[in-house]
């Protein structure tokens, strides 16, 4: 995020773009809450009707991927109305006349076309954010699981830098990161393109000062994404992987593919608290502590890092993350030093590598009062980015055009299913699908579907059918519900074990980032007969007060 | 030297304070003893429990001082005897409506507030005792104990409810002996808007509302020991405290001071945390042995990885190795992954889950 958490109760306006806030980020959602009883607007572009509309002046049901024509539109209404904020624009901003010339197609009646929002209703919106002393754009996967997830992203970026909205307190352009330390990941450098503190493998600066701190040469050139990475490991040039912390066979897109990845390589290693699916094709199994049991840090969405202790003792052996790689690494002949005390010596090896974690210390980070960049050890950090100054010089507006999802519905897939998560399930439910009660709260998938659509499929509540893609198909519940547009349909992927929504999800994935369009399938549906030994009979079994069933 | 602007006396001590800051507050900032059970710095303040009486010079009657904003030269004494004695009488008025037997939040959680409040002001139920309250509800709910036997209507609840959450799922209803809290149509939690994010509990002064998971622990030995950490779910970075004993965890609540939560919580950082204590956790390193995943010795596992590494290595090269760190896991973890891709296996063929 370019702005901190707390201060989204002070914007004026609020932009919440494909973030179902109340389910997936509550308590970011009682801010923006809020923000609406002081008296701020809230526009919700999204195109199923989640709760988060309740709270909102307007609601934008746009179709599956057309934000980039909808936010071109935002941005010439603002420009054509002499909005933009032409001081800041000419102080920080570069690209303005290009952009202004690119946005001419971008009428409100084409947005209108694309995206099957009322051209008025946009026109509103972008008044009400150019309008706004201060305005904030949150957004999620919403807008980035697709395969123009960038261009979604820099759509957004042009809004703020015409009306000066980057660099301000309450204001910005804000992912709210899916988990509690994706953020921290990145940050200590689990990249394939960057060191830790975002400093790039293929700056030779960068590589001098990685290859004096460990003593041996690094390699100059960048590495591939996971997404690419699973692809290699099917076609023979990847043979070993080591996977700590993530069900990957459940939680990415097309799971044939990513089952035939993973059984390809020679060697695997999954480091987990449980046995997931992943782990079960392993190798090697490492038991990992929990969060409950180790000393470390998070780093949460709004760049704040965060201290988490030991209150509890790990089951039988499992050991702290940091503690199984490092003991590795002193077996493989390697001259670099992977002796370490305690996780405070390596968030101190971390800190000293990366400018944007310098200041930080465990007893600086107590509090959890600090964002990163924290430059030096007197640093109050920056809970505001670009604030002055952008880092490198002039933001950039980009020009960009409407690319349509990669499937769209046909007669034979007549069907959008975009697919997240419920407030009560998290992710593939390894962690809530274990406390006890929530299966209680969400007994087990279903998809949602409009009654106009259900209606002529001749479902009802309850009813089960068969979703079908390209990719594969799964039979699950259904739920007739007005939050899902016609045409769009909406599934979890909570319950793996029963219902694996990602075989039937889509693997195109944006070409700069290779993020998939989880977002976006085109799909058949159509009733079945309820198959026997699924659904509500095992979660009325669930018992509330025990460890839950996974 | 300040103006006199904002300049008080409590309890013989001139003070300064800040526009807009109640009598409360400033007191509290000063020292002095002011009980309250309906005030919650979070709530704006509501005065029912009249309980942080003060007196002010000039005025005939004392005040409540949650509710009175801080005015230049205003005199005020917080605990004179007739403030004492009319603090008394109003706990001995609350615990005498409700039940004598153990309170769960006390013998469970730590002490509640009003039982807190009771022992310091050294006062019982016995002078008033009469009828009690008999309004427990049966909610089927898995999280939340509702038991309004023990509730003081100070309508922190409802407050934060509305205000703290914005979910407005409860709301006080009845008069006099009848007042109660209920949900729309007075069903059930789950019938209702409430999404079950439990900070009803935890602004609760009473044993009225409690965590279903939390009550009954007390039967395992040791004392409660409180440790502060970070929600492990979305990336919002809520403050949490773990409650464990014995080395288990056995609860978590909200830590008020929370930079980024203030206290609030959601229905997974409230009450999903348990999945560390599922019997199915993997506690021994496993290697595959004839097809099956067979536990091994630390040691074992470890020079066996470090082998099959080291010959990927020398057979195929470096770009032959990918590791996937964890967007969950703490941060010296991928830290101590992508180290030994970069240093160990010499390549950068490292990722974190961020893509899905």
């Amino acid at each position: 995020m370019s702005n901190s958490i707390p201060e989204i109760e002070d914007a004026k306006m609020m932009l919440c773009v494909g973030t179902n806030m109340t389910e997936c980020h509550p308590i970011i959602a009682v801010r923006v809450k809020k923000a609406v009883r002081k008296g701020a607007k809230l526009y919700v572009v999204d195109p199923r009707k989640i709760p988060l509309t309740e709270y909102a002046d307007g609601h934008l049901p746009l179709k599956l991927g057309s934000d980039v024509a909808l936010f071109n539109a935002m941005a010439k209404v603002i420009i054509d109305e002499g909005l933009e904020d032409k001081e800041y624009i000419k102080e920080r901003v570069e690209g303005f006349e290009e952009l202004k010339a690119h946005l001419q197609p971008f009428t409100l009646e084409y947005a209108e076309e694309i995206s099957g929002v009322p051209a008025e209703l946009i026109r509103e919106c972008a008044i009400e954010y150019a309008k706004a002393e201060s305005a904030g754009i949150y957004y999620t996967l919403g807008i980035t699981e697709h395969i123009c997830g960038v261009s979604n992203v820099q759509s957004l970026c042009n809004l703020a830098l015409i009306t000066g909205n980057l660099g301000k307190k309450s204001a910005g352009v804000n992912p709210l990161r899916g988990q509690n330390n994706i953020q921290g990941a990145g940050d200590c450098g689990a990249l394939p393109n960057n060191y830790p503190g975002f400093q790039s493998v293929e700056d030779p600066a960068c590589q001098e000062k990685f290859e004096k701190a460990w003593g041996v040469p690094m390699d100059p050139k960048k590495g591939i994404t996971k997404i690419a990475a699973l692809d290699h490991a099917v076609d023979g040039r990847i043979k070993a992987m080591w996977i700590c912390g993530e069900n990957t066979l459940v939680t990415d897109p097309d799971v044939k593919h990513t089952t035939k990845a993973l059984e390809s390589l020679d060697f695997l290693v999954v480091q987990d608290m449980f046995l997931t699916d992943t782990a079960k094709l392993a190798d090697v199994v490492f038991p990992a502590a929990a969060f409950t049991e180790v000393d470390g840090f998070f780093t949460n969405s709004d760049r704040r890092v965060q201290r988490i202790r030991k209150a509890a003792n790990p089951p039988g052996e499992a050991k702290p993350d940091w503690w199984i790689i490092s003991q590795v690494a002193q077996r493989m002949e390697t001259p670099v030093d992977f002796e370490y005390q305690s996780s405070e010596e390596v968030f101190d090896e971390l800190a000293a590598l990366s400018p944007i974690y310098a200041g930080l210390t465990y007893d600086r980070i107590e509090k959890g009062d600090l964002s990163w960049p924290v430059p030096d050890k007197d640093h109050p950090g920056t809970p505001v980015l670009h604030e002055g100054e952008f880092l490198n010089g002039k933001g950039k507006l980009q020009l960009l055009d409407y690319v349509p999802p990669s499937e769209n519905p046909d007669e034979e897939y007549p069907f959008y299913l975009t697919t997240g998560r419920r407030l009560p399930t998290y992710h593939s439910n390894t962690m809530t699908g274990r406390s006890g009660g929530f299966r209680i709260l969400v007994p087990n998938e279903w998809l949602e579907i409009h009654p106009a659509d259900s209606d002529r499929l001749g479902l009802v509540d309850g009813d089960w059918a068969r979703i079908k893609s390209r990719r594969g198909e799964v039979i699950t519940r259904v739920a007739v519900t007005r939050t899902s547009p016609r045409g769009t349909v909406f599934m979890s992927f909570a319950f793996p074990e029963e219902v694996m929504t990602n075989f039937v999800t889509n693997p195109e994935v944006d070409p700069r980032t290779e993020t998939p369009e989880f977002k976006v399938a085109a799909v058949s549906i159509e009733r079945v007969e309820a198959p026997s030994g699924l659904g509500a009979e095992q979660a009325l079994r669930a018992d509330p007060e025990g460890p839950g069933l996974v | 030297m300040m103006s006199n602007e904002n300049r008080m006396t409590i309890d013989g001590a001139e003070v300064t304070f800040q526009p807009g800051e109640t009598v409360l507050e400033v007191a509290r900032r000063q020292g002095a003893f002011v009980p309250t059970l309906c005030y919650d710095e979070r709530l704006d303040p509501y005065g029912s429990c009249r309980l942080c009486v003060v007196e002010v010079e000039g005025r005939r009657l004392p005040a409540s001082s949650c509710t009175l904003k801080a005015e230049p030269g205003m005199e005020i004494r917080t605990g004179s005897d007739p403030i004492r004695k009319m603090q008394s009488t109003l706990m001995e008025m609350v615990l005498s409506e409700n039940p004598d037997d153990e309170c769960p939040r006390c013998r469970d959680i730590g002490t509640c507030e009003v039982h807190d409040l009771a022992e310091k002001l050294e006062v019982g139920r016995e002078r008033f005792l009469g009828a009690t309250s008999n309004a427990s509800k049966d909610d089927s709910n898995p999280f939340l104990l509702r038991d309004y036997d023990r509730c003081i209507s100070c309508y922190r609840c409802v407050r934060i409810c509305d205000e703290v959450e914005a979910d407005h799922a409860i709301t006080m209803t009845g008069r006099g002996w009848n007042k109660g809290i209920a949900t729309a149509f007075d069903g059930g939690l789950m019938d209702s808007d409430c999404t079950l994010c439990g900070q009803c509990i935890y602004t609760c002064p009473t044993g009225a509302l409690a965590d279903k998971k939390m009550v009954g622990q007390g039967e395992i030995p040791g004392e409660v020991e409180v440790t502060r950490s970070v929600c492990p779910y979305c990336g919002t970075g809520c403050s949490i405290n773990l409650h464990s004993r014995d080395g288990k965890m056995i609860g978590v609540t909200p830590v008020l001071d929370g930079p980024v939560n203030e206290g609030a919580l959601c229905v997974k950082g409230q009450f999903g945390f348990d999945f560390v204590n599922s019997g199915d956790r993997l506690t021994r390193p496993l290697i595959r042995k004839n097809g099956e995943l067979t536990p091994v010795s630390w040691d074992e596992a470890f020079d066996y990885t470090a082998q099959k590494l080291m010959s990927v290595r020398a057979d195929h090269g470096p770009k032959a190795f990918y590791a996937i760190a964890s967007g969950r896991a703490p941060g010296e973890g991928s830290y101590m992954l992508q180290k030994f891709t970069r240093a160990v296996m010499n390549s950068n063929q490292v990722d974190n889950c961020s893509r899905g």
